[in-house]
């Protein structure tokens, strides 16, 4: 089944023909993602690689039926760029683009919800569906198909952790990165709400990081609501306060989104809490076959 | 990005919200020459740094003539100053703010953040100035005020109103303090902050409103399109490793430890800190590579991390993908040679020709350590620390 991406899905490329967006998109045509339509304005009417280019988000749906947007522009153009494409009707708008300014997203995600679109991201590195299609810059060979589905708020963690199961033959429904930003799109609750939907996913887990309570809020969700396992893994024990951690929304301000308080919000919901990475992949098989 | 109470008060000047008559000196002389500007005593004379905390350990004096003014500024200026919210290395004071002493009747707490659940800026306020403000949240949430804001109609003249009302204030001043937030709002969002706030604002004597400190924390993100406020970062401050790195592309934050780590992504840079951890070793550093992983960045990074003469040890953690691992253990092997790394440095590639990568690695006959993975890398660092 999977969440968000499947073979129904038709992409089009905002940034196309920018380093990033051109080497992505080839890359997601490697693995088999339904890539559409580009978007550079300026170069409409062009073909890139066999994809016609346009000049705006709206006549690349009006001529191709693209559903699903990936956002490859620069920080200071791309919340502008998330709103061309709930505009111009996309459903699933999947922002890879790290350093976008708080209240343009602010802006940007009040503006997605109006029109009705879904937003992943920003800073994100995509979403996958391993064998249906993939949305993003993830190397599609480290995953598989199989019963997990995987929300974090990282890149090359999740990558570690989908590699983890994929050589233990456990394979992923969905992976979703739901972007290390303060804000941002589809939640892990969002994100929850429809793996416990999915006939796929057996199972979850979650990656998060210090700051913000996304965990906290994906805590209470679980004690409420889900009845499938979730392990979680949450990075930034060792971080210290007041400093940002590489994503923006990785801080611990005033005392606030330290990891031991989402760990002990967790593990009070029921949640299995793994506490080094490298048994991350393990945990949740445990969890799964102990089930 | 912070910026010094000063300077915050420059902007708050611009914004029409009244500061404490006063400026800022870098030397004691100057700080004199401050206050015979300013005339009448009491003066006050405020260390500026990076964090708050300073009235508890003596890094805000009053002072009643200029001479004292001068004393005190000199006995501040260029000295490390440890607060409650330094940390232990404290910070050196790079100037200090001479002021006028205002006749205080009341002290009020606001302030603008972003409220990240709500995804919209959040006003705060509370009637009990002052104090911490973090504090007041955790013992007694009661007592601040907390308005929502739409960023698509802005801080609404109903919203600053009610709250100036409830903070108890009487009519005129409720209504200054209507106006006040309204343009603490507008440079909210103006110059983009992550976080403004007035702790104190006070009521005087005479029953006007002043910002008697003023703290404002710029959005990282947006700097690029404020070069007038990115320009008064103080690099001085930065801790020089840092800097140094940051002017290399690499995100490197120095911490107390032995054993170094170099990762790309800052999630999995995280996890890799809290792994040494685990095994029982304190990280010396986070250090995200990012996207790029090239082999000068690999160089530059390896040098950073060792210049530090605490790290026994370094773990180097790759999940690259696509990344071409015989291309990076090249780039390790060059900078290694270059550099005489005299520590252990235990290596984990993941990616595009991984096994070519290991064998180059190992033949180099350098002290590297292929490991297959963080397991491993977990037991392997908890071995070599026993025999170091």
């Amino acid at each position: 089944m999977s969440i968000l991406v499947d073979t129904e899905t038709r992409v089009v490329v905002q940034g196309i023909t920018g380093s990033e967006g051109a080497f992505h998109s080839a890359q997601m045509r490697e693995y088999g993602t339904n890539v559409v339509a580009g978007v550079t304005p300026g170069k409409g009417g062009m073909m890139h690689e066999g994809v016609p280019v346009f000049n705006s988000v709206r006549q690349a749906v009006g001529e191709t039926g693209a559903n699903t947007s990936a956002i490859f522009v620069r920080a200071a153009f791309a919340a502008d760029a998330i709103m061309e494409a709930a505009d111009a009707g996309i459903r699933l708008i999947v922002c890879l683009t790290e350093g976008i300014p708080t209240l343009d997203m602010i802006a940007a995600r009040q503006f997605v919800d109006r029109r009705g679109a879904l937003l992943v991201g920003p800073n994100t590195p995509g979403v996958i569906s391993p064998g249906q299609c993939k949305v993003g810059v993830m190397a599609g060979y480290i995953h598989r198909e199989g019963p997990v589905g995987i929300a974090s708020r990282s890149g090359t963690l999740t990558y570690e952790v989908v590699y983890q199961l994929t050589r233990r033959g456990m394979g992923q429904s969905t992976c979703v990165g739901i972007g290390g930003d303060p804000i941002i799109g589809l939640s892990f609750v969002d994100i929850l709400q429809r793996f416990e939907a999915d006939r796929e996913t057996e199972a979850v887990i979650i990656i998060g990081e210090i700051g913000g309570s996304q965990e906290e809020e994906a805590a209470e969700y679980f004690r409420t609501r889900m009845t499938k396992p979730i392990v979680a893994f949450i990075a930034g024990v060792t971080a210290p306060p007041e400093r940002r951690m590489g994503h923006a929304g990785a801080i611990i301000s005033g005392g606030r989104g330290g990891a031991g308080d989402k760990i002990r919000a967790l593990e009070a919901a029921g949640v299995v809490v793994a506490r080094n990475p490298a048994d991350i992949g393990e945990t949740l098989i445990g969890v799964l076959r102990g089930a | 990005m912070k910026i010094y109470e000063y300077q915050a008060k420059g902007l708050f000047r611009g914004y029409g919200i009244a500061i404490p008559r006063g400026s800022a000196a870098l030397t004691a002389r100057e700080a004199g020459e401050a206050a015979r500007t300013l005339g009448a005593p009491p003066f006050v004379v405020k260390a500026q740094i990076y964090a708050g905390g300073r009235g508890k350990t003596g890094g805000v004096k009053v002072a009643d003539t200029p001479a004292q003014v001068q004393a005190a500024a000199q006995s501040l200026l260029g000295v490390r100053l440890v607060t409650p919210q330094t940390g232990g290395d404290g910070q050196v004071v790079a100037a200090v703010l001479v002021e006028e002493a205002l006749s205080v009747e009341r002290e009020l707490y606001v302030g603008i953040t972003i409220d990240r659940a709500a995804r919209c800026p959040i006003l705060l306020a509370s009637a009990e100035g002052g104090v911490e403000i973090e504090k007041l949240a955790a013992e007694r949430p009661e007592a601040i005020v907390r308005e929502r804001i739409d960023v698509g109609f802005g801080l609404r003249p109903f919203q600053a109103s009610a709250v100036a009302y409830a903070l108890g204030l009487p009519p005129k001043q409720a209504s200054a303090c209507s106006a006040l937030l309204l343009k603490l709002y507008r440079l909210f969002m103006e110059k983009d902050c992550a976080n403004v706030e007035i702790n104190p604002l006070v009521v005087t004597k005479a029953g006007d409103l002043v910002a008697l400190d003023a703290k404002i924390n710029i959005d990282d993100n947006a700097l690029f399109r404020h070069p007038d406020l990115a320009a008064l970062h103080d690099a001085a401050q930065d801790n020089s490793l840092e800097a140094e790195a940051t002017g290399l592309g690499l995100n490197y934050i120095k911490l107390k430890g032995n054993v170094g780590c170099m990762v790309n992504g800052a999630g999995l840079a995280m996890a890799t800190m809290d792994l040494i951890k685990h095994v029982g070793a304190e990280p010396a550093n986070f250090l995200d590579v990012g996207g790029g992983a090239s082999a000068t960045m690999i160089k530059e990074g390896l040098r950073i991390i060792l210049s530090d003469g605490d790290v026994k040890l370094l773990f180097v953690n790759i999940f690259g993908g696509i990344l071409r691992c015989d291309t990076l253990a090249q780039g390790l092997t060059e900078g290694a040679r270059e550099l005489g790394i005299g520590v252990p440095v235990i290596i984990r590639l993941e990616g595009t020709n991984r096994e070519i990568g290991e064998k180059l690695l190992v033949s180099s006959g350098l002290n590297f350590i292929p490991v297959g993975g963080m397991g491993e890398a977990s037991q392997k660092i908890a071995e070599l620390l026993k025999v170091a």
